[in-house]
């Protein structure tokens, strides 16, 4: 579903990623760590076709960005720990706005659906500036959802929530993102990759982990081949040594 | 059709939005408002001397005041994150720079459609002739087109409030420059073919720009 090869991504003089690699299987949650500054974010934007590489290939369904980048839109949902909602609309307007954008049909019943499955079908005419901080990410991922992507990118989505509020938030992604719609009425499983800095969270969503240090994958294993003391020792070992 | 409805969703959620919290439309208002109030007492204006100050006048106020409009535009799409959600949409650039003009466009006339009720009242001058309204509706259309591409430049920079005009009044002269002489010229009764060659400006730079900006503007909104 996501393959990289070589992504290099720099500003000015200073090189954030350095080459790269990376690939997420169809139906396959790749959950990834990294210390501040390791290049998670720049790495989310050019997957999501907010920023450029300065080299290198991305391909999303084997589309690639540079040649496509609407066709690569509207395979993604992004969710970063900014909303990207407006907050004087209710959370139905929002949705019908981004909506309207995807070109989606049957929009009602749609909003329908994603409103009571993130819990804010009660709330669906409140104005998007009363709402929590917990509330909000469900929003978000619902407007990142509403179009049924293929692919889902989740950029520390967690971050500013408190506990429960991030413990409900991982599931409601769970449950939405778990089992996407193929449009004939059968279940799928989109591809995820999520960037956190709770180690516990990621082992316990991931099918594989990726460390990303000093622009590059510095580690990648299977979660059955990791404990969470096996993952904490190799993710301090490593951001240790990359200073 | 598809491209149509997408810059008509961006319209209909920038104009929802600004009916909730009139975050532009308040800035524009005041601003021409007392930009007119000032102006006449500054001049302390005399019939003989009236219709040879108003035009400037009035499109000083509109243009100060819509560059006052301009800078929220973008800068609230910016500060609050949303930009972002728009550029991930799988729409065409050019239909958000439609969207983003076009609602531009709708906020300054409605300022217009409020400041020149008190500009005629404080003036005394006959400013609902068909000619005048036209001029108002194109100088309108060319100030938005080009403006609302210069406020996505901006608006990446610290110094965007101030960088804006700078950036946006070079430009806008032959706008500003018609717009005035065709307003005069309705005012004081000159016949249209004497004016043709600014109205013809006007709508050539109303053209000319808002297609510069359609071409431009994936190059502005990019990283």
């Amino acid at each position: 579903m996501l393959e990289i090869r070589s992504l290099v991504k720099s500003f000015g003089r200073k090189a954030v990623l350095r080459g790269v690699d990376l690939t997420v299987a169809p139906g396959e949650t790749v959950v990834m760590f990294g210390p501040n500054g390791a290049g998670k974010t720049t790495l989310m934007r050019i997957i999501s076709t907010l920023s450029k590489p300065t080299a290198g290939k991305v391909r999303v369904g084997g589309i690639e960005i540079s040649y496509a980048p609407d066709a690569v839109r509207q395979q993604l949902g992004f969710v970063t720990h900014a909303p990207l909602l407006y907050d004087s609309l209710t959370a139905e307007e929002n949705l019908r706005f981004f909506g309207r954008l995807y070109r989606l049909n049957d929009l009602d019943a749609r909003i329908d659906a994603l409103l009571r499955q993130v819990g804010l079908a009660a709330r669906r005419h409140d104005p998007v500036r009363t709402y929590s901080r917990g509330m909000v990410q469900r929003l978000s991922i619902a407007r990142a959802l509403l179009h049924d992507p293929p692919m889902l990118l989740l950029d520390e989505p967690d971050t500013g929530l408190d506990q429960h509020a991030a413990a409900m938030l991982h599931r409601v992604v769970a449950e939405v993102a778990g089992v996407r719609q193929n449009g004939e009425g059968e279940g799928k499983r989109a591809s995820v990759l999520l960037t956190t800095h709770n180690l516990e969270r990621g082992l316990a969503w991931a099918d594989r982990l990726v460390i990303l240090a000093g622009g590059r994958v510095a580690f990648e294993a299977r979660r059955g081949d990791l404990t969470e003391e096996s993952l904490r020792e190799t993710y301090d070992r490593i951001v240790g040594e990359r200073g | 059709m598809n491209y149509l409805r997408q810059v008509a969703a961006i319209v209909w959620k920038d104009v929802v939005a600004e009916l909730r919290t009139k975050d532009i439309f308040s800035a524009m208002f005041v601003f021409a408002l007392l930009s007119v109030l000032i102006f006449q007492f500054a001049f302390d204006l005399r019939v003989e001397n009236v219709k040879q100050v108003a035009p400037g006048v009035l499109w000083v106020a509109i243009s100060f005041a819509g560059v006052l409009g301009l800078n929220r535009s973008f800068a609230l799409e910016k500060d609050k994150g949303s930009m972002e959600g728009l550029l991930l949409a799988p729409v065409d650039r050019s239909a958000i720079y439609f969207g983003k003009m076009l609602g531009n466009v709708l906020f300054m006339l409605a300022m217009e459609a409020l400041v020149i009720p008190v500009f005629i009242i404080l003036f005394n001058l006959p400013l609902y002739l068909p000619g005048v309204l036209l001029v108002v509706l194109l100088g309108t259309l060319g100030f938005a087109g080009v403006g609302t591409l210069f406020s996505a430049m901006a608006v990446n920079t610290r110094a965007r409030e101030v960088l804006l005009p700078i950036l946006l009044f070079p430009i806008l002269v032959p706008v500003l420059i018609s717009a005035v002489k065709l307003t005069g010229g309705f005012l004081d009764n000159i016949p249209l073919s004497e004016n043709i060659n600014w109205l013809q400006l006007l709508v050539v730079f109303d053209v000319v720009f808002i297609a510069i900006a359609f071409m431009t503007f994936d190059y502005v909104v990019e990283e």
